[in-house]
């Protein structure tokens, strides 16, 4: 599904700022597959996602998604086929829209946008369908503007709006990062529903160990721009934070057990 | 107070120029893309029309190329600040430092007499019967009305609502693959479109087309808006529209009122116009910051 050949990104290049945040990436997804992504801060996990929406161009290398090359392809044309969800709560809703605005302008991801009625009366049936899903009560306040939602509320939605279209690719970057542990729960037992549900092919960036061990299908590890650990299938499954840890340092070449203090 | 007839010539003003204030509503409000280009786009509307009628073609058609015209003055803005990267105001200002020229060249002089030709006003007149200081409000009352239900029913359409998260949330809409510079190009385009629209009403209000009659339009349009906003709120898009185009007519009558006003030997002279407005802008745009830090100093 998701076919990522040498991706390299620099930014900055030949300045004193110059950041090399992805040094040559080989890397592919299966449909279907869920991988969970860690990393410590500025690993390049961010500049991976952002790469593969288009939300820059690489500076070497070519992603190809669902058969498709699409390195040289500028973000709009390839959200067709892709969901995202950010950290920030904000940024994947218009608070000045109502839900049912936000959700007619998802439903339209990637389509032709027309001159017929934006917000259609038998799209407030589906809207409904699935704000319900959500448990929230929102299905009863189509007409609210987003604005008046709570964090979690708006990012709940955002799941339902990069999703509802099915996109060939889910990317999620810290998600839950900025919602309280019970709100950001709430958001993963949505995302893990949604996900499997669909069989959606998806990417989700966490700082949680426990989150990366425990879902998804596959979990990998960026380290300075480069993936230095790939685990899947019954190795995941058995997998415990100590080990990931354990893992880490070693491939890092540091001392384990020093570092380790700093975790506990 | 204001006379019968001065009170229909505010609504004649401010209806003729409410079509600008929708279109400066457009950009400010709706594309968060502050657009001096109208300064030039009144002007251009009033020269393309003017020479148009008095070429002999139907006023109509006068008015639709004004129309065609403005919307490519504001589509250049656009394309300047989208891809040329330029920054919104500066790219706005070239556009309309630019028509200031063209308009000179499209009239062959700085400005052009309308008296005599047949105007859409004169139309009108003959065929309502009515006196022309009734007839020219009901006439532009009813074009800039059909204009902001146009504008409202596409603000409704499902282009219309990506233009909408175009100005509130350009990375979302992008996400969502919507095309954000093609809006802004766009919707800058149908802005000054509807400016330039004002500007041939304007003109075959006065009589005539002028190169200098574009100056302090901007104010004037975002002070209508403001107004408006203040004064009927602005709860959501379709009655923030309305709100615009009654803050025209208010902005109007106000400046009537002021033109009245005599202090001993003082008078405001319509030159002093644009100070006023522009002194009415900066208090309304400065007011919430006093307010909130009064409240602030209370609180503390
Ligand atoms: N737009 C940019 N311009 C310059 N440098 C950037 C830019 N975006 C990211 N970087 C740099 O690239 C490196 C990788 O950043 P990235 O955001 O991908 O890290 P990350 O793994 O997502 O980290 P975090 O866990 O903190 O989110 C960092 O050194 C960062 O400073
Ligand atoms: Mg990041």
């Amino acid at each position: 599904m998701l076919k990522v050949e040498g991706a390299a990104k620099t930014f900055n290049p030949d300045s004193v700022n110059e950041v090399q945040a992805l040094r040559g990436i080989d890397f592919k997804v299966e449909a279907g597959e869920f991988v969970t992504v860690i990393g410590s801060n500025g690993a390049g996990k961010s500049t991976f996602l952002n790469s593969v929406a288009g939300t820059f161009m690489l500076s070497g290398g070519s992603i190809s998604i669902a058969g498709k090359d699409m390195t040289k392809w500028p973000e709009h044309k390839r959200a067709a086929n892709l969901g995202r969800v950010f950290q920030d709560p904000l940024l994947g809703t218009c608070g000045s829209l109502s839900i049912e605005q936000n959700m007619a302008l998802a439903l339209k991801r990637g389509k032709r946008r027309g001159l017929g009625l934006g917000v259609k009366a038998r799209d407030r049936k589906l809207f409904q369908a699935q704000l319900e899903t959500l448990g929230l009560g929102l299905e009863n306040r189509l007409a609210d503007k987003v604005g008046l939602l709570s964090g979690g509320q708006r990012q709940a939605l955002t799941m339902l709006m990069a999703t509802m279209t099915r996109p060939d690719i889910l990317l999620l970057d810290e998600h839950t990062a900025a919602l309280d542990p019970k709100t950001g729960r709430k958001i993963l037992d949505i995302t893990d529903a949604v996900v499997r549900r669909d069989s959606l092919t998806t990417l989700m960036v966490t700082h949680n160990m426990n989150q990366a061990i425990n879902m998804g299908d596959r979990l990998i590890m960026f380290h300075q721009g480069t993936i230095i650990l790939d685990i899947s299938g019954k190795e995941k499954k058995g997998l415990q934070v100590e080990d990931l840890l354990e893992r880490f340092y070693t491939l890092r070449g540091e001392d384990v057990a020093t570092d380790r203090m700093l975790f506990s | 107070m204001i006379s019968l007839y001065a009170f229909m010539g505010a609504i004649e003003q401010g209806t003729a120029f409410g079509l600008m204030v929708l279109g400066v509503y457009l950009t400010f409000r709706v594309l968060d893309f502050p657009d001096l280009t109208v300064d030039g786009s009144l002007p251009l509307g009033a020269a393309v029309s003017a020479v148009a009628i008095s070429n002999g073609y139907h006023p109509l058609v006068g008015m639709g190329i004004a129309v065609c015209a403005g919307f490519i003055a504001g589509a250049i803005t656009g394309i300047l600040n989208t891809k040329f990267k330029i920054l919104h105001l500066l790219a706005s200002i070239l556009t309309m430092i630019s028509l200031y020229s063209i308009n000179i060249r499209i009239m062959g002089r700085p400005n052009m007499t309308l008296l005599g030709a047949d105007t859409l006003i004169d139309q009108f007149i003959e065929l309502s019967g009515l006196a022309p200081h009734f007839s020219t409000p009901i006439l532009f009352a009813l074009i800039s009305g059909a204009a902001l239900l146009a504008l409202i029913w596409f603000l409704k359409t499902s282009f219309g609502l990506a233009m909408l998260a175009t100005g509130d949330n350009p990375e979302m809409i992008t996400s969502l693959g919507v095309n954000r510079d093609m809006m802004i190009i766009f919707g800058v385009g149908l802005s000054n479109g509807m400016v330039a629209l004002s500007g041939a009403l304007v003109a075959q209000n006065q009589g005539a087309a002028d190169v200098n009659m574009g100056i302090g339009t901007i104010i004037a349009g975002l002070a209508s808006v403001i107004i408006g906003e203040t004064l009927f709120g602005k709860p959501n898009v379709t009655r923030a529209m309305l709100a615009a185009l009654l803050g025209s007519i208010v902005y109007r009558i106000a400046i009537a009122l002021a033109l009245g006003v005599r202090l001993g030997d003082f008078a405001f002279t319509p030159s002093d116009l644009n100070l006023v407005t522009a002194a009415l802008v900066v208090v309304a745009l400065v007011s919430p910051q006093i307010k909130s830090g009064l409240l602030k100093r209370r609180a503390a």
